[in-house]
């Protein structure tokens, strides 16, 4: 699904008065989402057509994924359901490695005739594109696993809850908010399962069944005497969990600094509490006091700073943006590798420690296998602010004169050609024990800043600008109340070298991207972001109140 | 072949519709076939072609609706979908805003279709990224990017008996030139109906132009400038403030349109008065289908008439309540432009800054509809009419609206993604910090 989609989906868009079509896939019964499809021995029969028929036509190299990928989508605003969707999708796509070049096709007969079909046309694309190839294509050595199977640790189905069960938590969650000062609530309900097969040339015969939730609430208010409006987004995370993270336990919330009154969400999510909090400050944002533009202390909270990491980490580390595949889209990098090169280049502070990690439990990039049957692991990015790794697939890794791909190839789909998606990346916690309070009680001006605002990067990931859900203002050591329209501006290397405390695990929490774009055609991936509160000094904040 | 005729779609539709036992049913059918060629760093990087075809029901009890779709088209098939969508209806709560289907309408055609793009080869995408990459290479700088290009069609017929139909093709292409050295970058970018409009050599040198005209920017103090926008750049910002006029937001109190103590700001002035824009269906350069998702005929409407907020967008439910007419949202937005070429409103600038592109434009206050972004892929300074260097990037902090009131001039229009946008000089533009980034 792209972006453009969800967002007609979920009545944001301007097409929002258009059939509800979905994208990716038809529309389905509930029963028929809990029924496999196929089982594994079926799916491997298959796959090894397509493996050997890539062979006999003369590929090096095939990958075969049979993929069913679920969803479903609940949305509502105050007390009406305005859809629920239920998407399947199934097929199978193979890509081969023909005259040393890439070749896929895809199809929705998953048969022997459709497979086999389907192969002689990736072969034959591989063959006709090979012609434009400069220099054939290497692959990092990988160990063919055999037959292993990876699953999300859910504890509990999200597709076998009844509908009904989600609808009437959203709407109770609706209803509190209203109770509480809202003028409008929409919130919305995302389940996404992917029932991914994987064989491969190299031996391996991997089964996963992934799973990821998002509980997204946005609640308005609308103060017509003044003429203002203040919409306040929901402060939890999506997450590669089950329906367990919508069963709030009271050890997964957490309190903000001293003055802010506000909770804050690790591996549970109350919906309900959440939303009467978001209406009671979004009003207290309304009359909040407009921040004066200079120079201040930042303290970051994790679900703010996760989209801080995502856009100034994650992205400019991934290598193909690095050599320029990206340039006409996304962008290049900053991070080039000849500064890589130096082993020296600061890319932050020396207590920044940036980690890629696609095995994080309940996060949204967690696999046991990526989508060209690599094991995932963990890895650094920045150590001890030191830039010394990228993001980087099996046909990339020799580029940096490795040998061991990185295990972050993704395909949204079946019928998509995998390539490099972010992994999850993350900033480790601080060594020394430091608490949230502990972040403020030495600033003398600075800023608490909460959830991801609106964000926006240059292309080659030097310059940003960060908002934020909500701000309180700290002067001598204290909160002093909420402040408003505030946005900081800053250079990615400026502002991970003045990152000068960090909070220890014990505040450590994921944010997340449930719909990350990147590619022509663009292509959707989700990827969390951990972080503990952390504070970053003198950072240019500017104020963004206008009158039209 | 995922292309049909009118009389082939037709007569899938109908089969669909007779099977079902709904109160109201509407049903869907698009199909397309699409092509795609991407290269970087001077050489093809992806190819593909991709064809699909799917049909959607949408089935209501009461004010209760269930949606399915499916891409199989035997007589079973069409019937467990019509089944499926009619089970789905009946499981789902009620919608107190549901709208029944409309009745019959009559649609003056557009001309949306064009058979040379429906024909282009994979030769020919080959061939566009040539045009790219072999000047590219010639001048030591690197090419990078995409041309997709699109033939299919869209129907829809309900149980009211209203059938609509349209076909229509398109083709994208963008183009980002690098200097090898690292310091200069350009970029264009062209879309059609028709392929024969579409000129790629001459695309691609102007990208090779800017990369190189662009290089070793000088990083000169942020602040408020005159800006001459191309046509692309301000498009990106107008387009976000066409898309925001929707009548309910407003009446909600959540939109730069609410007004203060309720009601909308539909009949008063908004910007300068020589900014009108509207959209047309029929426009030759920018033909839209002539129908919407309900199957409504659209209409050459006017949004912004001398800088007055002229129409909004009502939806059939927000419309009925408010007792207005049904206004859907723009199929194309032509925006009145002037006879000056860009180099004409260099001409007449003093000071100020050239703006090929503006980039990752994001919201930052929807109450103002206040936008953040950067300059991209071509800024200059010109003093005294002439261009004089180019400048390292700026971020902007601006609103289209405060933009629109900032009108020094109009230039002349040119297509921009399906609208026609013309180039524009503005003054107190605002740029809020340098970017490093070419």
């Amino acid at each position: 699904m792209n972006r453009r989609n969800f967002l007609q989906l979920a009545g944001m868009g301007a097409g929002a008065m258009m059939l509800p079509i979905p994208l990716i896939g038809k529309e389905v019964s509930l029963e028929h989402m809990l029924n496999p499809i196929m089982s594994v021995a079926d799916k491997k029969k298959l796959a090894n057509i397509g493996l050997n028929t890539a062979k006999s036509k003369g590929a090096t190299y095939a990958d075969v994924r049979i993929g069913r990928y679920l969803n479903q989508y609940v949305i509502t605003r105050e007390q009406k359901v305005q859809n629920l969707v239920n998407t399947e999708s199934f097929g199978v796509g193979i890509r081969v490695i023909a005259n040393g070049t890439w070749g896929f096709a895809s199809t929705h007969d998953v048969t022997k005739e459709g497979i086999a079909k389907a192969t002689e046309q990736a072969v034959a694309i591989a063959k006709a594109n090979s012609k434009f190839q400069k220099e054939p294509v290497k692959l990092a050595p990988v160990k063919g696993y055999g037959d292993v199977s990876w699953k999300t640790p859910i504890k509990k189905n999200g597709f076998e809850v009844p509908v009904s069960d989600k609808v009437d938590l959203l709407l109770k969650a609706n209803s509190e908010a209203k109770k509480n000062g809202a003028t409008f609530v929409n919130n919305r309900l995302f389940l996404v399962n992917e029932q991914k097969y994987f064989a491969s040339t190299e031996g391996s015969y991997i089964d996963q069944d992934v799973h990821r939730i998002w509980s997204f609430p946005t609640i308005t208010v609308v103060d017509r005497k003044k003429g203002k409006f203040q919409s306040r987004n929901g402060l939890g995370a999506p997450m590669g969990m089950g329906y367990e993270y919508l069963e709030p336990k009271a050890a997964d919330k957490i309190a903000g600094p001293t003055g802010t009154n506000i909770t804050l969400y690790r591996n549970s999510y109350d919906l309900v509490q959440d939303c009467i909090d978001g209406a009671k400050q979004a009003k207290a944002m309304i009359g909040a006091k407009s921040i004066k533009p200079g120079k201040y202390s930042v303290v970051l909270e994790p679900n703010h700073l996760g989209l801080t990491i995502h856009e100034s980490v994650g992205h400019p580390l991934e290598l193909d943006r690095v050599l320029g595949y990206e340039a006409n889209y996304a962008g290049t990098s900053f991070a080039t590798l000849d500064k890589w090169k130096t082993k020296k280049f600061n890319y932050g502070s020396n207590i920044v420690n940036l980690v890629a990690d696609k095995t994080q439990v309940g996060s949204l990039g967690a696999v046991g296998f990526d989508d060209e049957g690599v094991k995932t692991k963990k890895w650094h990015l920045v150590k001890d602010g030191v830039l010394v790794n990228y993001q980087a697939i099996r046909d990339q890794v020799h580029m940096l004169d490795q040998n061991e791909s990185h295990g972050c190839c993704y395909s949204q789909s079946w019928n998509d050609v995998q390539f490099q998606r972010m992994p999850n990346v993350s900033l480790e916690p601080g060594k020394e024990k430091y608490s949230v309070n502990d972040m403020v009680k030495d600033v003398e001006k600075g800023i608490y800043i909460v959830g991801r605002g609106s964000y926006s990067i240059d292309q080659q990931r030097y310059n940003f600008q960060f908002g934020g859900t909500l701000f309180f203002e700290i002067k001598n050591g204290k909160v002093t109340g909420p402040v408003r329209d505030v946005a900081y501006q800053s250079n990615t290397q400026e502002f991970w070298n003045s990152c000068s405390k960090i909070c220890d695990a014990s505040d450590y929490r994921m944010f997340g991207s449930f719909f990350d774009g990147k590619g022509q055609p663009p292509q959707v991936s989700a990827v969390s972001h951990g972080s503990s509160t952390s504070r970053f000094d003198n950072v240019n904040v500017i104020n963004t109140a206008r009158k039209i | 072949m995922s292309i049909l005729s009118k009389e082939e779609a037709k007569q899938i539709l109908e089969k669909a519709l007779k099977f079902s036992k709904a109160n109201d049913c509407i049903v869907t059918l698009n199909g397309s076939n699409s092509g795609n060629v991407r290269y970087a760093r001077n050489t093809i990087t992806t190819s593909g072609m991709r064809s699909s075809l799917t049909l959607g029901v949408q089935s209501s009890f009461g004010k209760k609706t269930g949606t399915t779709t499916i891409t199989e088209f035997d007589d079973k098939s069409l019937e467990k979908v019509v089944r499926r969508s009619e089970e789905l209806a009946k499981l789902s709560p009620e919608n107190p805003e549901y709208m029944p289907p409309m009745g019959p309408q009559t649609y003056k055609d557009s001309p949306t279709f064009a058979k040379s793009t429906a024909d282009i080869t994979p030769e020919y995408r080959a061939q566009v990224a040539a045009d790219s990459i072999e000047p590219a290479a010639k001048k030591d700088v690197t090419a990078a990017g995409f041309l997709n290009d699109n033939a299919g069609f869209n129907a829809m017929m309900n149980s009211k008996g209203l059938f609509a139909f349209n076909q229509s093709t398109n083709l994208s292409f963008s183009v980002t030139m690098r200097t090898n050295d690292g310091t200069g970058s350009g970029w264009v970018t062209r879309d059609y109906n028709d392929v024969k409009k579409f000129n790629s050599a001459q695309a691609s040198q102007i990208a090779l132009d800017k990369s190189l005209l662009s290089r070793k920017p000088k990083a000169i103090e942020p602040g408020k400038y005159t800006v001459i926008l191309e046509p692309v750049a301000a498009g990106s910002l107008i387009g976000n403030m066409i898309g925001n006029m929707g009548a309910r937001q407003a009446d909600e109190g959540r939109s730069f349109l609410s007004k203060k103590g309720g009601g909308n700001k539909l009949g008063e002035k908004l910007v300068d008065e020589r900014i009108t824009i509207y959209s047309d269906p029929w426009n030759t350069e920018v033909p839209s289908a002539t129908w919407d998702g309900n199957g409504l005929p659209l209409q050459k409407r006017t949004w912004i008439e001398k800088g007055v907020v002229k129409n909004m967008f009502y939806s059939r439910y927000w419309a009925k309540k408010k007792d207005k007419e049904y206004t859907s949202g723009p199929a194309n937005g032509i925006m009145l432009g002037g006879d000056a070429s860009i180099e004409d409103l260099i001409k007449s600038t003093k000071k100020g800054i050239l703006v090929t592109r503006l980039w990752y434009i994001r919201t930052v206050d929807p109450q103002t509809l206040l936008y953040t972004g950067l300059t991209r892929d071509g800024t200059f300074y010109i003093e005294n009419g002439k261009i004089k260097f180019p400048v390292k990037n700026f971020r902007f902090n601006e609103s289209p609206v405060i933009m629109l009131n900032n009108l020094e001039a109009l230039g002349q229009q040119q297509r921009v993604n399906g609208n026609l946008v013309p180039s524009m000089k503005i003054r107190d533009f605002t740029f809020t910090s340098l970017s490093d980034a070419i």
